[in-house]
């Protein structure tokens, strides 16, 4: 069996199983991961750390790439 | 950190892992180093340790674990800062991995083409959506639409089938006519699928449209509905994904840094798998597409060669025709048909990372001049998206390549760093 | 094609662009025959700032003439040329350099210069990112900052619109010019009585001998981070660079864009010729960057890149005749290029239409060089 992980997305509390990716897990919360420079919402494109549209916060980084990072207990993820 | 191999592999793909085991086969000290949390790239992404016993995949794990590789997963190479060495950043840390030779399995992306409402979120590649998956996303009873172009569609269609989606169609934009002679060429999991497909001989029954493609996705926060053309005709589905790439274009913006030849977009290597550059060799899809059994012959050739091995590396060679032929009646097939330049429309955004629409570049005579005067791919993915677009809708081929290859930390781009041997312990697992 | 012209300009960068436009309000003919794009050389590679200087009197009255006369542009500037008064605060770190400032602020007040010294606690407050403790700096509001390429796209237009027979060629390289003739690679003859060299660090392949030399810089720009810096930062230090001719050399300048990215700078070397990147050199830039703004390191960098300014022994361009009675020169501009583009174009303009010039043209004519090009102080300028 996989641990749980409770990690936070914009304040909220989600728990995840490990080996669950950072992107994955705000797809789980049905948000998108960041506003373009032009106001739209956006979510991953490619999946594989060359589009940078799955960037958010992650523990006060800002432009993090959350596709290829693995979801890590009390992670702080900040949707922009 | 610095740390010297003899031989450094960068991607652990399938061309990756095949090229590490070989590399390491006469005892040489050999790292594997890649971005992704583990090892295996797309095609085998966690896949190593979850198959099935005796299968391919199993046989390449249990021999990389078996070979004296060093691992270096989570680490995105992002600058050559000289001739022999390599440089890699995680997390603010700075690793500089210095070699002897380098081989380059850095595998290839999916081509996105824009097409209006191409930007919402829940549109995104057919490869991404199977990586979002297996990355944790839950698609048990979502609607799926798959369209965009090659093999990789009809493999995703079955994964998220498996992974309880309802995939709702398939749409290959190649004409029936252009893919029929080659369908029983394909890699032999999708010709099954695609044989079932069509002829709805198998359990998957997920309809398989010919001369299709999205021509407008629609929501207002995220994708709502997907406004299809099947062989002229328009049709509206309701979805929660649209997986839609349309094939693959090799990696090769490390490889272009290092100074190696390229041409028609994929790196030019010699019968051995060496680059123009002595001691950079390359395998896989940044040679050119062609597929998982073409790269993990060309990883092991790559591999044989730097381990002196050039005998047994040269009895490979018949093979890598044969799939090298495989492989051009592959690209015939999945050719990309000029109807889809005309998908964007003048609002349509090329440059997502700087939201610059297609009617803004395409007013410029190449890339260079929309870059600088548009700011078209000066965003952080420095052109890979929409450079790879406008290279299909406009005929633009003149990229170059600037340090970094991706985005790094400013301290990661000074050229001392110091830190101690048990950070660097962390990172000895595949 | 071939045709006869009033002036031909070669050279699209920043300083070209200008010429083409002066010369067009004036009626003229004008064609502009550039190698790549538009703003593709020096122009597309530095900061697009905008400042005064006074190393020398005639510097300044280059500069503030030319900041001046963008001031009087601004207005009409499309949002892509990016034109933000953003001010310069030069930045002291010790009281050598606050005596410094102090002489900078007399002399720009004594010249109608908006200027207002910062102490410690007022620089920090401007500059929050900046470390402390500093010992203030001298903020000069009217400096501003701008895009350099769609900048010289818009004069050229704007030049286009003053003139529609303008003619605009790109992607056609000059071998030579002279005589009232400019000769394309493809063979294609030009005849011109006026012919501009506004081509930059190439300047001497079109004619040769003149006191122009390359001096490479490189430059960072990071991702996108609002509120991190607000004015165009330069320490004091920076002159004592630029002041020296022979060894390589950083400098800790910073420029916010309006995008929310930073630019990083600077550097400069002498007779370093390949476009490759230093990294020794840019790891010393960034150290010293480091220096005045620690947070500067955690920033996500998207691209380095580097360039060559056109650099004369005396630190002022190159502006008007050479021995050939067709052929100006309108280069050598080194870091001020995009600041005194305006005012190049100017003088050079009244130059040929025999017109009064807001300030005198001597300082900067080819010809105080070209007697001493042998002799041995312009020698121990360039290599003091």
């Amino acid at each position: 069996m996989r641990e749980e992980i409770a990690i936070q997305i914009n304040g909220i509390t989600l728990t995840v199983l490990a080996g669950c990716t950072v992107a994955s897990a705000i797809g789980i919360s049905d948000l998108a991961c960041r506003t373009s420079v032009g106001g739209q919402l956006r979510g991953p494109l490619c999946a594989m750390g060359i589009c940078f549209e799955c960037r958010a916060m992650v523990n006060g980084q800002p432009h993090t790439r959350t596709c290829q990072l693995l979801c890590e207990p009390d992670m702080d993820i900040h949707t922009t | 950190m610095t740390r010297h191999f003899d031989t450094l592999v960068v991607g652990s793909g399938p061309a990756g892992i095949s090229a590490a085991i070989c590399a390491a086969e006469d005892g040489a000290e050999v790292g594997l180093v890649d971005d992704n949390p583990s090892a295996g790239g797309q095609i085998w992404r966690e896949s190593l340790g979850k198959h099935k016993p005796l299968s391919n995949v199993a046989k390449w794990h249990q021999r990389l674990l078996a070979a004296q590789v060093v691992s270096l997963q989570g680490w995105p190479v992002f600058d050559h800062p000289s001739a022999r060495t390599l440089r890699a950043e995680r997390g603010g840390k700075v690793i500089d991995l210095q070699f002897e030779n380098l081989i380059l399995a850095t595998g290839a992306r999916e081509l996105f083409l824009p097409f209006p409402g191409w930007t919402l979120p829940n549109v995104m590649g057919a490869g991404a959506l199977q990586a979002m998956v297996k990355g944790g996303l839950p698609v048990t009873g979502k609607r799926v639409v798959i369209a965009g172009s090659g093999p990789l569609l009809l493999a995703v269609a079955a994964y998220l089938k498996s992974a309880g989606a309802e995939v709702i169609c398939i749409c290959e934009q190649a004409s029936f006519a252009q893919l029929m002679p080659f369908a029983f060429a394909l890699l032999s999991t999708p010709a099954k699928i695609m044989e079932g497909l069509r002829y709805r001989g198998s359990t998957l029954k997920i309809p398989f449209h010919t001369s299709a493609w999205p021509v407008q996705a629609n929501g207002d926060h995220q994708l709502r509905d997907v406004t299809l053309s099947i062989r002229g005709k328009r049709k509206t589905i309701s979805c929660d994904y649209l997986a839609c790439g349309f094939h693959l274009v090799p990696n090769t913006e490390l490889a272009a840094l290092i100074g190696c030849d390229r041409q028609s977009g994929a790196i030019t290597v010699n019968e051995w798998q060496q680059t123009s550059i002595p001691g950079v060799y390359c395998a896989g899809e940044p040679t050119g597409i062609g597929g998982l059994e073409l790269s993990l012959i060309e990883g092991q050739i790559a591999g044989l060669v730097v381990s002196g091995q050039k005998e047994k590396a040269r009895s490979l060679f018949g093979k890598r025709e044969k799939w090298r032929r495989f492989a051009s009646r592959l690209s015939k097939a999945f050719a990309l048909r000029p109807e889809l330049r005309s998908l964007p429309d003048a609002t349509t955004l090329l440059c997502r990372c700087e939201d610059i629409s297609y009617g803004i570049v395409r007013q410029h005579r190449s890339w260079r001049d929309a870059k600088l005067h548009t700011r078209c791919g000066m965003g952080p993915c420095q052109g890979r998206i929409c450079g790879s677009a406008a290279e299909f809708l406009l005929g633009w081929n003149d990229a170059s390549v600037r340090p970094p290859v991706f985005p790094a930390l400013i301290s990661s781009l000074v050229s001392s760093q110091t830190y101690t041997q048990s950070e660097m312990q962390n990172t000895q697992e595949v | 094609m071939s045709g006869s012209f009033d002036a031909v300009v070669t050279g699209a960068g920043i300083v070209g662009a200008a010429c083409a436009l002066e010369l067009a309000s004036a009626g003229m003919h004008v064609a502009v025959i550039e190698r790549r794009g538009i703003g593709s050389g020096a122009t597309a590679a530095g900061m697009g700032h905008i400042v005064v200087m006074d190393d020398s009197e005639a510097q300044f009255a280059l500069t503030s003439y030319s900041q001046s006369l963008w001031q009087a542009l601004a207005p009409e500037l499309p949002a892509s040329v990016e034109y933000e008064r953003t001010g310069t605060i030069w930045v002291a770190a010790d009281d050598e350099e606050m005596a410094e400032v102090h002489r900078k602020f007399a002399f720009y007040t004594a010249r109608g210069i908006p200027v207002e010294v910062l102490d410690a606690q007022s620089l920090a407050e401007a500059e929050p990112n900046l470390r402390r403790p500093l010992a203030g700096g001298l903020r000069v509001s009217s400096d501003a900052v701008l895009y350099p390429p769609c900048a010289a796209g818009y004069l050229l237009e704007k030049a286009k619109q003053e003139q529609p027979a303008l003619e605009l060629i790109l992607g056609q390289d000059v071998v030579a010019i002279g005589s009232g003739l400019v000769v394309l690679r493809d063979g294609t003859q030009i005849h011109s009585p006026i012919i501009i060299n506004a081509t930059g660090s190439f300047a001497p392949e079109l004619t040769p001998g003149i006191a122009i030399k390359k001096r490479k810089g490189h430059l960072i720009i990071t991702d996108r981070y609002p509120d991190f810096l607000h004015h165009q930062l330069v320490e004091l230090g920076y002159l004592k660079s630029a002041h020296s001719s022979t060894a390589d050399s950083v400098a800790f300048n910073v420029q916010p864009r309006k995008t929310g990215q930073l630019l990083i700078g600077s550097s400069r070397q002498y007779g370093a010729e390949n476009s490759g990147i230093d990294r020794d050199i840019v790891s010393a830039m960034i150290e010293r960057a480091a220096l005045y703004m620690p947070q500067l390191a955690n920033l996500s960098a998207l691209r380095v890149w580097s360039g060559f300014r056109a650099a004369t022994p005396d630190k002022l361009p190159l502006i008007g005749p050479t021995e050939d009675v067709s052929v100006f020169l309108a280069t050598g501009h080194e870091g001020l290029g995009i600041t005194t583009s305006l005012a190049t174009a100017r003088l050079l303009a009244d130059h040929l239409l025999g017109r009064a010039s807001a300030i005198p043209l001597d300082p900067y004519l080819p010809s105080r060089l070209v007697n001493d090009s042998a002799s041995p102080s312009t020698v121990e300028m360039f290599h003091a």
